[in-house]
């Protein structure tokens, strides 16, 4: 009997494709030909990618240079006061606004995303599965405005009817729950919020980082007699622990940069938090708010350009480093 | 016997189902919170008209300028990184020999992806105000396309890593060059996957507004030029929750629930879609 290997067949196939289509319009040269050139093109086009990089960080750094010009680098990032009018440009609360509302997010986030991607792959089969993956990639579609729709219409008044006073109540001598706040804006609100954003992308990179721990492993530790836990706390995550991290900082970068959703529930005032009840100005909102106004006031628009130059940076270091990490690890197990 | 252990692990499972309830749970809420804001404000007039003398008061009108401007805008910024996603994920897979440079224009690629959009936004007006445009619908389609390359070409780029090898040797087999199976091998066989990488993009595009609102600017007018300002979806949202009239703020949580729906239809079409045309790829 004659049997047919697959690619035989797949030959087959096309050969009855490609013959039965009409020949291809570009045959401008000859198909050598074309094909050299084409890749040619294709590796000049390659360089776009990197390019548009180095011209986006250009582009910001020229636009801000007149103010970088005169005033060093160190006063603008160090410094308190934020008046436009009378030529003082301090960036240190919002980068501090910034970074205190990522970090809360993150800590609000993390623990929930890593229990729901250790149950995806440890725990259950596919079924779960197959309904997960739709309602997080529909988590993930929702637009920030909306998140900050929602945000403002359920989490400011619960902060504020709710959450503030009770922990503030209970917990208020411990700075960082004490509230002086009379309103739901306020740092929480934002972390919430933002929270639940980025929870898609770090479940999504905790299960692939988990992914790649070898079965082996837990089988060997299943036939020792542990349950599905203690695999879990003992096989599989001190394998992933890198990779997990990774996940958590290169969540973090995009949460840095979150703009509509955070700008509409943060309480945008311009002072150095103490409290998760505070309000805070991250950087992207203080681009966002005051693009209109910007043209009016000199230096104001470079003042902005280093405002998006200096978020641009902090996003890059973490990105970066976080993305080399997991192509070091998600490249072991392929 | 009840040992520890076994507390444990029931206690760290019920944990586990906490979180996932949490997380669809977060989901819900959002979906319900925008819904029921929404739906009462909804009406006609709000997807047939565009606004009228007032409208920010509370008068008659509607969004229609923002449905549309959101429209044009996304379809122009995905097609124009489509332009340029096809062939540079095509070029990823297929061509390059060296594993090394592909690394690093994926690397790039990623770093891409993680940049914020308030500062594709800041780019995209530096950019405008050094080519002498000022906001408008040609400068957010370029911003928005910036955005949505890196969205798309990597999207492009894993669905086509899943392309069967056989298939591809018996395309070199038969004497085909590496650019006749790309182009016609590879698309054909890849386009459902292909088609969700661009929907993805068009997702993404639709629902941001750090980044036009620099660039795109806003109008009343329903667009008609390249050059005129243009209103968008998001912004739309956020400008008439930001006026103090009760009446405009419904219509913000209209304009949201019009929006949510939008981007659902569009994940899930590009679900249905794609599963629909998998039936004419070869298995």
């Amino acid at each position: 009997m004659l049997r047919i290997t697959e690619s035989e067949a797949m030959a087959e196939k096309l050969t009855a494709k490609l013959t039965g289509v009409r020949q291809p319009r570009w045959k401008l040269f000859g198909r050598r030909a074309s094909d050299q050139l084409a890749s040619r093109l294709l590796l000049f086009l390659s360089t776009l990618p990197l390019i548009l990089i180095v011209v986006i960080l250009a582009a910001l750094i020229v636009r801000s240079w007149p103010i970088i010009e005169i005033k060093p680098l160190w006063d603008l990032l160090t410094g308190q006061v934020w008046k436009p009018g009378q030529g003082s440009f301090g960036f240190y609360p919002f980068i501090i606004g910034t970074v205190w509302v990522t970090v809360v997010a993150m800590v609000l986030a993390v623990p929930p995303c890593l229990l729901v991607a250790i149950y995806l792959v440890e725990y259950t089969h596919t079924t779960l599965k197959t309904i997960m993956k739709p309602l997080l990639d529909i988590l993930a579609a929702i637009p920030s405005v909306v998140y900050g729709v929602w945000g403002l219409v359920a989490i400011v008044p619960w902060v504020h009817s709710s959450l503030s006073p009770f922990l503030s109540h209970w917990l208020g001598f411990i700075p960082l729950f004490h509230s002086n706040n009379p309103t739901g804006y306020s740092i929480i609100s934002g972390s919430l919020v933002l929270a639940v954003m980025v929870a898609p992308f770090i479940i999504a990179v905790t299960y692939e980082v988990m992914h790649t721990v070898p079965d082996g492993l837990r089988h060997a530790s299943l036939a020792m007699g542990a349950t599905r836990w203690q695999t879990v706390r003992y096989a599989v995550l001190p394998q992933t622990v890198p990779g997990i991290v990774a996940g958590i900082v290169l969540g973090a970068s995009r949460a840095l940069g979150e703009t509509m959703a955070v700008l509409m529930v943060v309480g945008n005032v311009a002072k150095v938090p103490t409290s998760i009840f505070d309000p805070a100005y991250p950087l992207p909102a203080l681009i966002a708010n005051n693009y209109g106004e910007m043209l009016s006031i000199p230096l104001y628009d470079a003042a902005l350009m280093s405002a998006a130059l200096v978020l641009l940076l902090m996003v890059l270091v973490f990105n970066i480093a976080s993305t080399l990490m997991l192509r070091r690890i998600l490249r072991r197990s392929a | 016997m009840i040992k520890r252990r076994h507390v444990e692990e029931a206690f760290f499972k019920c944990l586990m189902i906490l979180s996932v309830v949490l997380v669809v749970g977060s989901l819900g809420f959002i979906l319900l919170t925008v819904i029921i804001k929404g739906l009462p404000a909804l009406n006609l007039a709000m997807v047939t008209q565009s606004p009228k003398g007032g409208y920010y008061l509370g008068k008659e009108g509607g969004i229609l300028n923002a449905i549309l401007g959101s429209l044009y805008l996304a379809m122009g910024g995905t097609f124009l990184a489509l332009i340029f996603s096809l062939p540079l994920a095509l070029y990823l897979q297929a061509y390059s020999r060296r594993a090394g440079w592909a690394d690093i224009v994926r690397l790039s690629l990623d770093v891409l992806w993680g940049i914020p959009s308030i500062v594709y936004g800041a780019f995209g007006f530096t950019l405008m105000l050094a080519l002498g445009l000022r906001a408008s619908l040609l400068g957010g389609i370029i911003t928005l396309g910036f955005l949505e390359l890196p969205i798309m070409t990597r999207a492009m780029d894993e669905v086509i890593r899943m392309m069967p090898h056989e298939m591809e040797q018996a395309a070199f087999a038969v004497g085909a060059t590496r650019l006749e199976t790309a182009l016609r091998v590879v698309t054909r066989q890849m386009l459902p996957g292909l088609l969700t990488a661009v929907l993805l993009a068009f997702g993404r595009g639709i629902g941001d507004a750090a980044s036009v609102l620099f660039t795109a600017g806003y109008t009343d007018r329903i667009p008609t030029s390249l050059f005129r300002p243009v209103a968008s979806l998001p912004l739309a949202v956020f400008f008439q929750l930001g006026t103090p009239f009760p009446e405009v703020q419904k219509r913000a949580y209209a304009s949201a629930l019009i929006l949510t729906v939008i981007v659902l239809v569009i994940s899930l079409g590009s679900r249905w879609v794609a599963s629909r045309l998998s039936r004419y790829t070869i298995r």
